[in-house]
């Protein structure tokens, strides 16, 4: 028997991953809903009130409304057979549809997260390069100090220094909101900072790496110029580890948009997940949590389907 | 050559977006914690008030008294039991559609449906009759105008509703429509020329929710916001040194409020609430935590509630050693680690609050330290303010911090009606009951006769004063920062309207 093409194989393993993914993280989210501390009327209540109207008789009128005196697994049945038909349901607090309200924030989440990634690649890439030409040398050295103290800042911290700098004391833009692509820049270099932190290491120790590797002296052996082999084996082999890193950074990236977000005032989805928890807004907590989860595996499967077209191994298995 | 080309996009973002300064501006942004994430007037309706994009039957002053609003006049009949608001002929929605008496009614229905002020009130049937709106009364409530003047009363059009009757869109008749609304985080508003009021000076107007202080007064200080409100202690004092700002504290009638369980043994006496009161130093925590020494509560009804607060009350005095006898008068005795003990038990309890109001968990440890000092064990649980009720509810509550609203209607009644009527409230008292305040309120909401009124107003603050079901510490000042060039603007003391109509640029 034939083997499908390994790009379909690489897909189809994604999609049931991604159908696994859906299940469990709406019945883990939904457990750890239920399993907080509260009354989650009570919390409801409070989130779509304000505490000046919110008491008992308001909390009552939410748990009769959205039938929270069901038993759990009634309410986990009726939120995975509308899942099935492709419904998410109404916000608890807000009574907007949650994928409304997803589909909102989680481009601005996008937009930011991109910018970021952007910023880090144009930071890290050249850095990395330089410092691992010369590993040991003073720009590595000194990249490395510059890595560290960057990374070590609280993404919250950095984005206050950044604003008073480029925001207030230089004029130049804005210092938070979101009406142009001018709101992007400050809150996508505060996250984009932090990732360059982290990834101009990989890439330099990769061209460390690629340097020292016995292919690179036989390509030069083999009459290939110093460029050349820059450009086609080691540009090519140390990029595989970035771009793998560059899926694993989802996840700082993921805790720092829910920082930087507020910092910013960018109505983004990390920012709505935090919300939504404290607000006891399960419709909200799955929906999010839902995308999210589905969000890493398709970065997984771009990052597959990146390697692959990289590595040339990987396409003949 | 990649990076050069993101440089130069970059760069031209940066310029695109400086505004042309020859001009005079015609916009005004606004930055408030406050996040705005429904169309529903029962859970956004205070935003949707104070940007003026809905209105009230009734309006209210900076004074709190009552004007005409989309209701040009309302009566009552003989017997207080029938209400008649004839409402404002030749009003439209933002849309078109006109504002009538059965809009008014369907609109007031769901808000007397809902939880808010109008669902607690004596209300029978809402009606409409020929170009007015009629509330029926199950007994006469002299407050029921006020009631129609707050931020759950407003008047959505019936356009702004979905085919299930859910709010889906901002439609009002007010001085701005909504131009874009991009929840939870900002509305941008434009002038509706329509309106019939006077149309606003300005032509546009944003709501921006930041909710970070430190944000907002960065904002403040870049001069990204032209309106900045509720700024922290330490963001209020460094804006006063910018040139291109002005920083205004006005006094509002939100208190900081402790609520004591009196149907726990440790509290049931007077005589113990007053101990913990007098433990309290109130112009320590107003000086050096909310930074207003002047707003230390020398009683619960600061002086913006001119009606109820009563200058001839003594202070609530700050008195350690009083206290401490108080409470040895009560039969508790200092245990070996300092903490009170009587009948085998330590006077040990637990304050709940929250941190939505970052001043609270800092007053709660504040307190820890200064009940210590007469033998009382305190413990601070921050968590959500929705543990208030629910302690109240279920009875376990001992104590609770937060801050409390007594003007949320211009007339007070409202809410100390709720707070100290029968029963308690689950923001006011706990296991306290007193049949003289029960009866001057009754009388109190009855009546619109300031006169007649005065003297059980004077009755049930001076019983509150002595009784102490609620422990005032510190009275509010609601913090703004307003762009120097900013003509007209009223702070609101009510924080029913952000006054974005009357503001105008200079030239």
């Amino acid at each position: 028997m034939t083997s499908a093409h390994p790009l379909f194989s690489a897909f189809l393993q994604r999609g049931l991953q991604a159908l696994i993914v859906a299940v469990i993280v709406g019945v883990v989210s939904f457990t750890m809903m239920q399993a907080l501390p509260g009354d989650a009327a009570y919390r409801i209540a409070a989130g779509r009130y304000g505490y000046d109207m919110m008491d008992a008789a308001a909390a009552e009128t939410v748990r009769n409304e959205l039938g929270l005196n069901q038993h759990w697994s009634i309410q986990l049945i009726s939120w995975l057979s509308a899942l099935a038909q492709f419904d998410l349901g109404r916000s608890l607090v807000y009574g907007t549809p949650v994928v409304d309200e997803i589909a909102t924030q989680l481009g601005y989440s996008l937009l930011l997260a991109g910018g970021a990634v952007l910023i880090s690649i144009i930071i890290a890439v050249p850095v990395g390069v330089v410092a691992g030409l010369k590993p040991g040398g003073a720009i590595d050295r000194l990249t490395l100090g510059v890595s560290i103290l960057l990374r070590a800042i609280p993404s919250f911290a950095l984005g206050v220094v950044l604003v008073l700098v480029f925001a207030v004391q230089m004029r130049l833009l804005p210092v938070a909101g979101f009406r142009g692509l001018e709101h992007l820049i400050l809150p996508s270099l505060t996250l984009g900072l932090g990732l360059a932190a982290v990834s101009n290491r990989v890439v330099r120790d990769s061209v460390v790496e690629a340097l020292g590797s016995e292919w690179r002296l036989f390509s030069r052996t083999k009459g290939l110029s110093a460029r050349r082999t820059a450009t086609r084996h080691i540009l090519r082999n140390a990029s595989l580890p970035v771009v793998t890193y560059v899926g694993v950074q989802m996840a700082y990236l993921i805790e720092g948009v829910v920082i930087v977000e507020a910092v910013f005032a960018w109505p983004g989805i990390g920012h709505a997940l935090v919300h939504a928890i404290f607000n006891r807004d399960i419709a909200m907590v799955q929906g999010t949590a839902l995308t999210l989860g589905l969000i890493y595996v398709l970065l997984n499967l771009f990052i597959d389907v990146a390697c692959r077209l990289i590595d040339p191994r990987m396409r003949s298995q | 050559m990649f990076l050069r080309s993101c440089a130069v996009v970059l760069i031209a973002a940066i310029f695109y977006s400086q505004p042309t300064l020859a001009e005079t501006k015609s916009n005004v942004t606004i930055a408030a914690p406050w996040e705005v994430a429904s169309y529903d007037p029962a859970v956004s309706g205070y935003a949707i008030q104070k940007l003026e994009i809905m209105e009230n039957l009734v309006d209210a002053d900076e004074a709190g008294t009552l004007r005409p609003g989309l209701a040009t006049s309302w009566s009552v009949s003989k017997d207080g039991l029938t209400w008649t608001f004839k409402l404002r002929e030749g009003v439209t929605f933002h849309d078109g559609t006109p504002f009538d008496a059965a809009s008014a009614t369907s609109a007031l229905e769901r808000a007397w449906k809902q939880p808010g002020v109008l669902s607690k009130a004596p209300v029978k049937a809402v009606s409409a009759v020929e170009g007015s709106v009629m509330f029926t009364l199950v007994k006469p409530f002299a407050a029921l105008p006020a009631l129609l003047a707050h931020s759950t009363t407003i008047i959505p059009a019936p356009t702004a509703f979905d085919d299930d009757g859910k709010p889906s869109a901002l439609i009002g008749t007010g001085a701005f429509k909504v131009k874009k609304f991009t929840p939870p985080q900002s509305i941008d508003l434009e002038r509706n020329d329509a309106y019939w009021g006077k149309v606003p000076t300005i032509e546009t107007a944003s709501y921006l929710a930041s909710g970070r202080a430190e944000t907002r007064a960065l904002l403040a200080e870049s001069g990204d916001a032209d309106m900045v409100f509720t700024l922290d202690p330490s963001g209020y004092s460094r804006l006063a040194e910018v040139e291109s700002v002005k920083t205004i504290a006005v006094p509002i009638p939100r208190v900081v409020t402790l609520k004591i369980n009196a149907s726990h043994p440790f509290f049931a006496n007077a005589k113990a609430r007053q101990a913990l009161s007098l433990a309290i130093n109130r112009s320590g925590i107003a000086s050096a935590i909310t930074r207003f020494p002047e707003a230390a509560a020398g009683q619960l009804f600061p002086p913006a509630l001119n009606i109820w607060h009563d200058p001839s009350l003594p202070r609530l005095e700050y008195d350690v050693d009083k206290g401490k006898s108080l409470l040895t008068e009560l039969g508790w005795v200092a245990g070996e680690d300092g903490i009170l003990i009587k009948d085998g038990k330590r006077f040990s309890i637990l304050l709940r609050t929250f941190p939505d109001r970052p001043e609270l968990p800092l007053v709660a440890a504040a307190l820890q330290d200064q009940w210590r000092e007469i033998g009382i064990e305190l413990e601070v649980s921050v968590a959500s303010y929705s543990e208030i009720p629910a302690g109240h509810q279920d009875g376990t509550l001992h104590v609770a911090l937060f801050a409390r609203n007594y003007a949320l209607t211009p007339d007070p009644i409202g809410t100390v009606l709720q707070d100290f009527g029968p029963g308690g409230g689950d923001w006011g008292a706990m296991g306290w009951q007193n049949a003289e305040v029960a009866k001057a309120l009754d009388i109190i909401s009855s009546t619109g006769d300031q006169e007649k009124r005065a003297p059980y107003i004077a009755n049930v603050a001076r019983i509150l004063h002595e009784e102490l079901p609620v422990i005032p510490i510190v009275w509010y000042q609601h913090t703004v920062a307003i762009a120097s060039g900013l003509q007209g603007v009223i702070v609101d003391p009510l924080q029913r309207s952000y006054g974005l109509s009357k503001v105008s640029w200079s030239k």
